[in-house]
């Protein structure tokens, strides 16, 4: 161990970029972006739920809104979204007097709107596919049973949709771990964000953009296995008996 | 022509630069595509080994993270190798790394990864029988791809290239931050000039719906191409 932390020490000592400042720099944008993606999944997911639901309704003003939207932010870039909602927001008439003018300066708040919405549109999407799977002798049982409605969306449709939705899900997680490299772009200090400021003080993109890939590739790996472990406990049923 | 402040012709501009960067990094990434599926088919372990590693790294880091690594950093490592060449062989040559290049290469090589995964699905899913009936007939090798493989594959495989290509085609708009002028940069551009983000930003994301369509409506067709002979069976299934 100790020699262990001797040679940490001196592979440290002889790098001119990667010093405990910078380092700081990185820590710092992990912060952000952990927070940024986070924040945007957990939001979208409960916005998601009762859209998927509402998605499948027979009601046509309900059912169309919620699919115009859906088309609409899953059929253009995020980027786009993102421009739209940090430099739009200013000229929502009067929001400059309103409290909310202090929260919407700092481009943070921006940035997780335009993610939460982009990719509540895609859960809603993916659950929405999930529920239309369910099982028609599932629903024929509950109905068989008098359940209402109600009951038997939240018995029987909503668990076995979610389950059934776990592995979409799973990558759209990562996917939003990826699409939030770009709030760098709106100057959010975020993972990327830090390595483009070492890159621009160090002029060392080697050092500074394989670091960060390396961080970003182990938190997508992380997020894999919780993905596949979540599977394995809550799809166990689903398996074939010998597999 | 609509005008937008002087911006609409550069704005249209820009969408034949987007829609090139997008055809031209389909081109390569669906040929990337093709060998990954091949060396993952393959039995050799070190082209295995090769694929899996290269579909793994490049899933696992954001696009723009692997663009900015090429176009910042690629043209010192392509600076060095032409030195070296120029030292060892005395071969003077000059390549210049630009925004255009960096961003086609670099979402060629991303969507290489996941279009050889599409592939590898789609072969794997055309019967074995298939093959050896060929061989049976004496085919070589090539004409059991050209005639056999390649088109039941395709059937398998449309679906998923069908989606791929819209990701890709909504990638395209990374280029604008490593200063490509596609069209959402010259959008970007224009707000920040004219302080008017709907005027400029609206019309963008309608031209990327409208290639949108246009691209359902070209795989739609092509898989009417590919389904041709599959057609009742599949209706059966459904």
């Amino acid at each position: 161990m100790e020699q262990l932390n001797a040679w940490f020490t001196e592979l440290l000592a002889d790098n001119s970029i990667f010093t405990a400042d910078t380092l700081g720099y990185y820590l710092d944008g992990l912060g952000s972006t952990v927070r940024l993606v986070f924040l945007s999944l957990i939001i979208g997911l409960m916005l998601a739920v009762p859209l998927a639901i509402a998605r499948g309704s027979r009601r046509k003003w309900i059912k169309w809104p919620i699919f115009l939207y859906t088309y609409v932010f899953r059929g253009t870039p995020l980027l786009i979204q993102l421009y739209l909602i940090y430099y739009g927001v200013v000229f929502i008439e009067g929001i400059q007097d309103t409290f909310l003018w202090a929260v919407l300066q700092d481009a943070f708040y921006p940035a997780l709107i335009a993610f939460t919405l982009n990719t509540a549109a895609y859960t809603t999407e993916i659950f929405h596919g999930a529920i239309k799977a369910t099982p028609r002798g599932e629903i024929e049982a509950a109905r068989a049973y008098g359940m209402s409605r109600a009951r038997m969306m939240r018995r029987i449709i909503m668990p076995s949709a979610f389950r059934r939705a776990l592995p979409a899900y799973g990558n759209e997680v990562i996917f939003m771990l990826h699409a939030s490299a770009i709030a760098s772009v709106v100057t959010i200090m975020d993972l990327t964000g830090a390595a483009r400021f070492v890159y621009a003080r160090f002029y060392a993109p080697f050092d500074a953009f394989l670091f960060v890939a390396a961080i970003y590739l182990c938190l997508t790996f992380a997020i894999l296995y919780l993905f596949r472990y979540l599977e394995k406990k809550l799809l166990a049923h689903l398996k074939p008996i010998n597999g | 022509m609509i005008d937008l402040q002087g911006y609409g012709p550069r704005l249209l501009e820009g969408a034949l630069v987007t829609v090139e960067v997008a055809l031209l990094s389909l081109l390569l990434a669906l040929i990337l595509g093709l060998l990954t599926a091949s060396a993952k088919l393959s039995r050799h372990w070190l082209f295995h080994r090769i694929a899996t590693l290269y579909t793994t790294l490049i899933r696992g880091v954001p696009d723009l993270v692997l663009m900015m690594l090429l176009f910042f950093g690629g043209q010192i490592g392509v600076n060095m190798f032409t030195d070296w060449l120029y030292y060892e062989f005395d071969v003077d040559i000059f390549i210049n790394i630009n925004e255009f290049i960096a961003g086609v290469v670099t979402i060629g090589f991303i969507f290489g990864a996941y279009m050889g995964e599409t592939f590898r699905g789609a072969f794997l899913a055309v019967e074995n029988g298939q093959i050896e009936a060929g061989r049976a007939y004496g085919m070589s090798n090539r004409l059991i791809f050209r005639r056999i493989q390649f088109p039941q594959m395709m059937r398998h495989a449309l679906p998923g290239l069908g989606n791929n290509w819209m990701v890709l085609l909504k990638t395209t708009a990374l280029v604008s931050v490593i200063g490509l002028s596609d069209m959402v940069r010259i959008a970007a551009e224009a707000t920040k000039a004219t302080h008017e983000p709907f005027l400029f930003m609206i019309p963008v994301a309608i031209i990327y719906l409208l290639i949108a369509s246009v691209s359902e409506w070209t795989v739609a067709r092509l898989q009417k191409h590919y389904n041709v002979g599959f057609g009742e069976a599949d209706e059966w299934n459904n």
